[in-house]
Parts: structure tokens; sequence; C-alpha cells
């Protein structure tokens, strides 16, 4: 409230000063009110009505260029605070067309406000990057690579990606800078784009700049995730330059809080973590300015934490050296600034935090706990865990804990009967969230018993589980996947000891599907469970009466929608109609561990068969036979073909040559003539082909059938569960060092409250106790720390190396599978054939109704499949249904083996058809779109 | 009709390795948001994808998250499996929950620092009235999600320099639009 009144006050004395001169009355007042605004609902009506003017007021003919600045601010405000300000997207892409640095500025900033990296509008806005790119005002340069960084996306990487290069030269340290980033992004947005150029990072890694140099950090450190051993030279200039650092070589001005360059350090300490990671000669670099680094590092200040923090993940993670333990075990007693050889007051702090009202302490010490869990400790530790888990409504944390609780007490359960109940409350919690995983191990365990051949300790385990299940029964809403696990049990084993009828039991679970609103899946696991009581019954020669609640069941389930169910309840009556011997060797009792060996050659119809066929039946001709596989993988390898010549082309197009001479080479064609100097030429002729050919590869890989462009959208908005599993490789050391800072960092507060009341101390020394063992101590928590910590480093240096395994196999598929990409496939359009012909008088010919002999034949074929074809790819529906008419088959056949044998050979013919590509471009044209191949919602939208 | 499986088959494998590409467009920072005491947003950056919707989302959870955590509290929050650090006022930065919290703070003050040097004694109403000024200040220190600048006075250096053309750029086109006007 204070803080409105000193706005109100101070608009109303005009005393803005000099920064907020630039602004009209209208905008501060917008300002103002929304700053007054009082809820949510009067802000959005302000800004509601301010759209509506805007929308108005910047579709006005002839806006001044300043007005229109402001206009387009005011949209950005609108769009921050929540509103759909799309309607002025074009006008903000236009301002970045203005030649006034101020205007472009703010263009720029618009449209990286507005715009994600695959907006239609983006293609617009490349045009002025790449001319800004070039401009001789380094600010200009610099803007346009901000705007870079954000908005170029996979498609358009290649239009910018020469310039980018060259500004790594660029005079002015700042452009440099962004050059190095501007260079990340794009590796990180398509790692194939960029990866002849790593080299460039390595050379800006010795900028005389620390600026650059601390920005090449950044890339390099992605690279050395992705690929430890390329970089491993690397390791003496990263400790060089980690040295200088910490000996106050850099400029002052990289000082923070009397720390040298800090977060330069955190980045080469992450660095060097890395690539000393199992690796003894380069952490053997390494130890010595690590040991300085320690000597230096200060606790007092947040940032010396942070560096001290990151030594300790460092030595925890490089080749271990004793001396560099000890010093960072010193470290964390330093940072814990208690002495570490009271471990009873660290297991006060721990219990503290599990009451403290800070929820992120008490998750890190939930963390801590589940780190140090023991069987001698393991009930006291579950119990605050699902006592926690019952306390709090985050699902995700909800999720994470319950799966926590799971795992210890299949780890450590100190007795059957207390796994059973504990996965009884973890169920009736968390419920749903459990993995179904948990649900099937819970019940095969409850089958298989806990693996001794102790048959009475399992069949109490599980009487002790059905007794538990029968009660629990009795609450309200339980989860479907319990109810799903306690039917399964019930069925199972609920007449095994003989202490619960037959009756009693079936009248539960027919409670079950009605008491409980359960879903399908529930009911089929009732009716089985029901199914095998009475088979049991009938195997052992009892008479089963159904139950009238039982028997309406089996009506309504075999009336029911789902023909699971259906199935299930007439199975059921069948089975009750049965012979008691038929039914025990149909369900045969406690056998749900027993193996079934499936027959998959379906052996015993062999003699039916044999019979068949000698009484006249026609043999059975297998699936592939019948359809003709080999038409699939040249349908396949079509479509490649097609879109790989979708990409967009980014040079200005080439002055057509009216009569080049036959000896001029090839490559002239795709060239820019409009450049005079020849040599420049072509060195950017051959860059530029590396990285247009690895385009088309990327392309073909990422694009080539419809419906799977359509996944890759979905991908990249959802992509972030591929992501946080690959990156969750750090070392679990790490985590828990990082929960004793937060847990000491507390404890020091609470240590004054501690002491107060006696009682309240007692009673936290007996959890204390419990938690950690009588003389446990430092002493027994330390061994579990170092013992986890080689496990997770081996982890992390298996996992990447793992997933690199993998990728390269792919692409090498991907590769074999795909065409080798056609140099000419970027320049496609109008590369002519022959340099003899005038390519307008060839031109002329296509369009001309007089067409040549054979080859045209040929293209027209295939153009006229290619118009579905390039329907079928946006509109999402198989083409399969138009071209698997036998007719049609041949016919595909034949443009297939030509087309790849047209290519494959490039005496014959350089470059797709020109025919065929003037029809595309027609189709296209036709549609009304360029078809780009990455944007399939908006074809969709086109053509319903 | 037969053929359209094996298709389905090459069509999980591709996906699956452009799942793994485009799961490489992540940014070791997130997102940098800034919301005020009452929760009204003052600068929003988004540097991993995020539709409109999910950023309306996220700026509500977060605001309930953050405005309720007592004063006494640290500054660290996870959320959804993020860590989300926060700090003078509710500047907020999401990061991977295994990231250096303090190192994201330390930035966070960074900012703030350079900030102050270039509003002198920067208040919220700077930013108010000014947050296009924030943004550039911002793009200076943050690029693509990663700190590109460790030093303040480089930034300022920079921040002025883009300030002084714009001036000159100013006086300079509006002289050259006179003459142009006059010429017509």
């Amino acid at each position: 409230m204070e803080q409105l009144k000193t706005i109100g006050r101070e608009l109303a004395m005009g005393s803005q000063g000099g920064g907020w001169t630039g602004q009209s009355k209208e905008f501060l007042d917008l300002v103002k009110s929304i700053g007054e605004a009082r809820s949510k609902a009067e802000e959005d009506r302000i800004i509601l009505r301010e759209i509506e003017s805007l929308r108005r007021r910047i579709a006005e003919p002839d806006v001044p260029r300043r007005r229109m600045k402001e206009y387009i601010i005011r949209l950005v405000y609108a769009e921050m605070l929540g509103h759909d300000a799309s309607f002025g997207y074009i006008h903000a892409v236009k301002m970045t067309h203005d030649d006034s640095l101020s205007l472009k500025r703010t263009g720029y900033l618009a449209v990286t406000l507005f715009l994600s990296d695959d907006h239609d509008l983006i293609i617009l806005i490349v045009n002025t990057i790449q001319k800004d790119l070039r401009s001789d005002n380094y600010l200009i340069v610099c803007a346009a690579l901000t705007a870079a960084c954000k908005l170029i996306n996979e498609e358009t990487i290649p239009a910018v990606l020469p310039q980018v290069v060259d500004l790594l030269a660029h005079p002015k340290e700042a452009v440099r800078k962004k050059a190095v980033m501007a260079l990340h992004r794009f590796y990180q947005r398509s790692p194939a784009s960029v990866s002849h150029l790593i080299s460039n990072f390595r050379k800006r890694l010795c900028d005389n700049d620390p600026g650059v140099m601390g920005a090449t950090l950044c890339p390099l450190f992605d690279l050395i995730t992705a690929d430890v051993n390329s970089y491993k030279d690397l390791v003496i200039s990263f400790v060089s330059i980690l040295k200088q650092v910490a000996e106050r070589r850099l400029p002052k001005a990289y000082d923070y809080h009397q720390m040298a360059a800090p977060f330069i350090q955190i980045k080469l300490l992450k660095i060097l973590a890395l690539l000393g990671s199992g690796d003894k000669q380069a952490s053997g670099h390494i130890y010595n300015v690590l040991g300085d680094i320690f000597r230096k590092c200060e606790s007092s200040s947040n940032i010396g934490n942070a560096v001290l923090y990151e030594c300790i993940c460092c030595v925890s993670s490089i080749y271990p050296n004793a001396k560099l333990l000890d010093a960072a075990a010193e470290s964390t007693s330093k940072l814990i600034k208690i002495n570490p050889d009271v471990a009873e007051e660290h297991q006060l702090a721990v219990i503290d935090c599990l009451e403290d009202p800070d929820d992120t302490l008490k998750r890190k010490t939930f963390e801590l706990l589940y780190k140090m869990t023991k069987s001698t400790n393991v009930e006291v530790i579950v119990d605050r865990m699902i006592d926690y888990m019952i306390s709090i409504n985050d699902n995700h944390y909800k999720t994470e804990i319950a799966s926590r609780c799971v795992e210890l007490a299949e780890q450590f359960a100190p007795s059957n009967q207390w796994f059973i109940q504990t996965m009884n409350k973890v169920f009736e919690h968390a419920g749903d969230l459990v993995n179904v995983r948990v649900a099937h191990n819970l019940m095969r365990l409850i089958a298989e018993g806990f693996g001794e051949d102790d048959e009475g300790a399992d069949s109490q385990l599980r009487s002790s589980a059905v007794n538990s299940y029968l009660r629990i029964l009795g609450e309200p809403k339980l989860p479907s996947l319990f109810l799903q696990v306690i039917c399964w049990v019930l069925g199972e084993y609920g007449t095994a000891d003989g202490k619960y009828s037959a009756s009693y039991i079936i009248g539960k679970l027919c409670d079950v599907t009605e008491a409980h609103l359960c879903n399908d899946t529930v009911k089929a696991y009732a009716i089985s469970a029901i199914m095998k009581i009475c088979a049991f019954e009938i195997a052992a020669g009892r008479k089963v009466e159904m139950l009238p609640e039982c028997q309406s069941l089996i009506d309504e389930l075999s009336a029911s929608h789902s023909t699971d169910l259906q199935q299930r309840a007439y199975e059921l009556q069948a089975l009750l109609c049965l012979h008691s011997q038929a039914v025990e060797s149909v369900i045969p009792l406690d056998a749900s561990c027993e193996d079934i060996e499936v027959d998959r050659n379906l052996s015993f119809l062999d003699s039916f068969v044999q019979q068949s066929i000698e009484k006249g039946a026609r043999p059975y001709i297998p699936e592939i036979e019948r359809s003709g596989m080999f038409s699939v993988s040249n349908y396949t390898s079509q479509h490649q073909h097609e879109t790989s010549s979708h990409t967009l082309r980014f040079e200005a197009y080439e002055l057509p040559k009216p009569s080049p001479t036959p000896a001029a080479p090839q490559i002239s064609v795709s060239t820019r003539t409009t450049d005079l100097v020849p040599v420049p030429e072509t060195t950017y002729y051959t860059e530029n082909n590396q990285a247009s050919k690895l385009q088309p590869v990327l392309d073909a890989s990422s694009a080539d059938h419809g419906i799977k462009l359509h996944l890759v959208g979905v991908q990249k908005k959802w992509g972030r569960p591929t992501y946080s599993a690959s990156s969750s490789t750090t070392s679990s050391s790490e985590k828990k060092t990082n929960g004793v800072t937060h847990l000491d960092g507390v404890s020091l507060q609470s240590q004054g409250t501690l002491y107060d009341s006696k009682g309240q101390q007692s009673e936290k020394q007996k959890l204390a106790a419990s938690l950690f063992g009588a003389s446990a101590g430092k002493t027994e928590k330390k061994p579990t720390s170092t013992q986890r910590a080689p496990k997770a480093n081996t982890a992390t240096a298996e996992r990447p190396g793992v997933a690199r395994a993998v990728s390269p196999e792919i692409s090498k598929q991907k590769a074999a599978s795909s065409p080798p990409p056609d140099l000419l496939d970027l320049g496609e359009p109008i590369s002519t054939t022959t340099p003899t012909i005038d390519p307008f008088e060839q031109l002329e010919g296509l369009i001309g109704p007089t067409p040549g002999p054979s080859t045209l034949d040929n293209s027209v074929t295939t153009s006229e499949q290619k118009a579905p074809d390039l329907m079928a790819l946006y509109t999402d529906t198989p083409p399969s249904s138009s071209s698997s008419i036998s007719s049609g088959l041949g016919d595909l056949h034949s443009a297939d083996k030509n087309s790849p044998m047209a290519k494959n050979v490039p005496s014959i013919k350089k470059g797709p058809n020109p025919q065929d590509s003037l029809q595309k471009d027609a189709t296209a044209r036709h549609v009304g779109v360029t078809p780009t191949g990455n944007n399939p919602n908006l074809f969709r939208d086109l053509l319903g | 009709m037969v053929r359209l499986y094996p298709n389905r088959c090459q069509l999980v494998g591709s996906a699956f390795i452009s799942g793994f590409l485009i799961s490489l467009v992540r940014s070791f920072i997130h997102f940098v948001i800034l919301i005020s005491r009452q929760g009204k947003v003052r600068l929003t950056k988004w540097y991993s994808p995020y539709q409109q919707k999910e950023r309306s989302t996220v700026i509500r959870e977060l605001s309930g998250l953050i405005l309720t955590r007592g004063p006494k509290l640290c500054n660290f929050v996870e959320w959804k499996g993020f860590k989300v650090v926060y700090a003078s006022l509710y500047f907020c930065i999401c990061i991977d929950p295994d990231d250096n919290e303090l190192e994201i703070l330390e930035i966070i003050h960074h900012f703030v620092e350079i900030l102050d040097r270039y509003f002198g004694s920067v208040c919220e109403l700077d930013l108010i009235f000014n947050f296009h000024k924030a943004y550039y200040i911002l793009d200076e220190i943050l690029i693509a999600g990663e700190l590109q600048e460790s030093s303040k006075k480089t930034v300022a250096r920079l921040i002025a320099a883009q300030d002084s053309l714009v001036e000159t750029a100013k006086e300079e086109t509006g002289s050259i639009s006179n003459m142009i006007s006059q010429a017509m």
C-alpha cells in the first residue's frame, strides 16, 4: 500500500526524473491504474480496455514511428500481464526493419518476448537479422545476435550461421561474446548443424577478453557433458585459467563481493569435475589448483559458499585424493560451523529440520534421511515419511516420496507384517500416484513370499495380508490401484487359510464393485477374484451357492459396454457349470507363481492343419508374402526424398545466367553470383555446403512423414521428461552435502530454542537415537556417504556413455536408410540440368503444351502422385489409402525406382527434376503456402 | 492397409530421435520472473519453451508459493521437480533441482546490483515505468538462459553505449526525416 501511495505521489508531483521522459501520459496512466488495481479482475479489465484501444490505433495508417514504439511497449506490458496481444506481433516484426537503433531495439525486444521459436512470423525476421548481423554498428549487431539466440530455430540456423561464425572474430568483445552464446544456442537446438564449428569454441577459450572466455565456458560445458573424452586435452588449459582466476589475474571488474570472478570459477569447477571424473591422470592436474581454492575460499558470504560447494562437488567427482577429501570434509564442517566431533548436535539438527516450518528444509531433510536409511532405522524414517506424505498436497512430491517409501520398505523391511502395513498406508494415501509396477511387485511379493523356503511364514504373510485388507475395505474411498491389489489378494488367498468362508469373501468382493465408485479395471479384478474363489470351492468338492448380489453383479457385467468385463462374466458363468476336475485344471489352487508356457508355434494344431490340407483346404500364406513388403521400403524412401527438398533457402536468388560456358564447373550454379571476389566465394560455398549437407540429413530424420512431423511439435512442448532423465546423472553425494548445508544453517538458529525445554529435548534425543543408532554419529554417517559417492560416479560415467553409444548408432542407421543428401538439394527450385541451355527456354518448354518424350511421362506420373501425397502429408491421413490400390502399385514402383536412381547417378541428372519441382511449387502455391515441412499445424488448419 | 504397420514402427523410432534432439533445447535457467509483493508481474523472461497458458499457470502457482513464505525461510523452493531461487522482492529464477542454488542467488544479486548502478538505487517504480530497460539489462547479463557476463562494469558500459547511441540516433533520424520531408 505504502508503495502505491508513493507511486501516486510521485506521479502527481511529476517527479519522474530523467528516466521516464520517453513515455506519454497515457502510458504512465495505464501503469499507474494497473498499480492501483485492487484485484486481478480489475487489472484484467483495465488491460482489456487498453488492448482494445491499441488494436484500433495500431492499425491506423501513418502512425508516427515514435508513437508506434510506445504502442509496442504497451503491448509488451499487456502480454507480460498474461493477455493476448498477438494482433500486434506483425507490427513488432515491422519495427525490427527500422533503421533507427532505438526503434530496432524495441522491435527486437518485443519480438523476442512475443514469439516462440516455432512461430510463423520468424521467417519474416530472419532476413532482418541477416542484414543486421552485417551492420557496421556493433550495437545493432549485438541486438541482432540477442534476437538470434531466442528466435532462430533449427530450420533457420543455416541462414545466419556463416555470419555468426564470422562475428566470432569481430573486434568488439561484446559481439564476440554474443556470437559465442548464439552459436551455443544453435548447438543446443540442433547439434548436427554446428558440429563442424566446434573448434571455434576451443579457439575462443583463449580470447583476450575474460568476458568472451567466460561465455565460451557455457558451450564447452555442454559439449564436455556430451562427450568427455574428446576434451581431455583441455584439462591443462582449464586448470591454468582457473589458477589465474584464483590468483586474481583477471581485471578487478570481475570481482564479486571480494571473490575473484566467482561465476567463472564455478563454471570451471563444473567442467573440471566432468573431465576429472574417473580419470586419474586428468585429476592429477586438478588437485593442486583445487587445494588453492579451498584455502582461499571464505565461507562468510553466499558466493564463497557457492564456490566452496562447487569445489566439494568437484573433489567428490574426480579421482579421489585423500588430502583433498580431508580438505573437503573440513570445509563441510567449516560450512556447518559446528565442531564436527559433536555428532549429536547434527542429529538433533536433523530432527529439528523435520519440524521446521520451511518446507524446503523438510524436503532436504527427508532426502538426507532417505540416503542414510538402514535396516535399523527404516521403521522410524518410513513412518515419518508417510506422515509427511499425508500432510502435503503437492502431487509431484507426493509421488516421489511415495516411491521412496516403497523403495526403502522393499529394501530394508524388518518384517513381513510391517511391510504389508506400510504398503497399505502408502497405497491408501498416495493412491493412484503410486507406480503400477509397485502394485504388481506387492502382489508378487505376497504370492512368492520373501524368498525363504518356509511355507508356514509365507502363508502367515498371506493371511495377515488378507486380514488387513478385509479390515481396510470398510473404509470409504480407496484408490483404484489399491483396490486392484486387494481384489487380487482376496481372490487368490481369501479362502486359503480356511478362516473366512467363500461366500463371505465373495460378498466383500461384490461390495467392492458397488461401494467404491470404481473403474472397469477394478471390476475386472473383482470378477476374476470371484471366479477364482468359486473355482477353488468347486475343486474342493464344495457346492457354491450364488449370492444374490453376486448374481446381479454377473448380470450387470455381462451387459457391460466393456467387452473384457463381458467376457469375464461369461467365463465365470461357464465355469460354474463345469465339472470339478475340469475346473481344477482350468484354475489350479495357488498357481499364480507358476510359469505358463505358451506354445507360440501352435504345434498342437499341426495335426488338425494336416488333416484339413489333406481334405483340400488351402495352405496359409504369411502376411508378408500376401502384401509385398518391398513396396513399403520404397514408399518411405520416396518420402524422404521428397521432404529433403522442402528445406528453405536463405541465400539470395542467383541471377539467371544467359549462357554459361559448358566448361564452367557445376558448383557455380548455386553460388551467389553477386559476390565479385572469387576466392572468398568458394570458401563461403564450402562452408555453407557443409552446413547444408547436414541440414537435409537432419530433416530427413526428423521430417519424413506428416504424422511424425506433428509429433515433433508435441515433443518440443513436452520434451522435458527425456531431458530430465538424462540430466539426472548427478552424484547422490552432491545432494547429500547439499542437505547438510541446509540443515546446519538452520541448526544455528534453532540451537537457541533447542535448549529451552528439556522434556522436548529428551524426546528428540530418543528420536535421534532411533534414527542414528545408539552410538552412531558422524563416524557412521560418513562411510555411507563415501560409499555412495563412487557408486554415483560410476553411474555418471556410464550413463552418458550409454546414451552416446546409442545415439550415433541410431543416426548411423538413419543415415543408411536415407538416401545420400544431394548437394544441390538446397538450391532446389531452378537448378539447371544442362548449363548450355537457356534456363528460361527450358522453363517455357516445361510449361508449354509440347512436352519432351519419355522423361516427361515419368515425371508426370510422379507429380500426379505427389499431389495427393503432399496433401496426405499434411492432413495426417496415411497415403496408403490412395496408393495401395493394386493398379496404382506398379506405377508407384517404377516411379520410386527411378527417383533414387536419378539421385544416385549424378552423371545422368543432377538435382531434383525441374519439372517435378515446378509442379510441386505450383501445388504449394495452390495450397497457398510454401511447404516448410516444420509447421504441420498450420497446414492442418488450412487443409482441414 | 498392411503397409501402415511398418511405417508406424519407423515413426516411433524417429520420434525418439527427434525427442532426443529437442530435449537439448533447454536452458540452464528456465525462466526469470519478477513479481511484486502484491503478486503483480513486473518482468518475465522465458528461456525454455512455455506456452502462454503455461506461463500464466507458472506465475500464478509460483506467486502463491513464494509470497506466502515467511520472511525467515530460505530463498529456495522446490516446485514441480524444479528449484526456484528467489530474492529481494521476488526476482525468481527457475533451475533444475541439481544446480547450484547459491550461484543463482548471487546471479540475482548481480542483476540487482547492476540495476542499482543504472537507476541509482533501484526501486520498484523504476522497474515499473522502465521495464523495457530492465529487459535490455537482463539481456546483457543472461542470454539463452546462461550467464554471459559477470563483470558489472562491462554491462554498464554496453548499456551506456546503447543509450547514448539511441539518443544521437534519435536526433539524427529527427533531422534526416525533416530533410526528407522537406525534400518531398
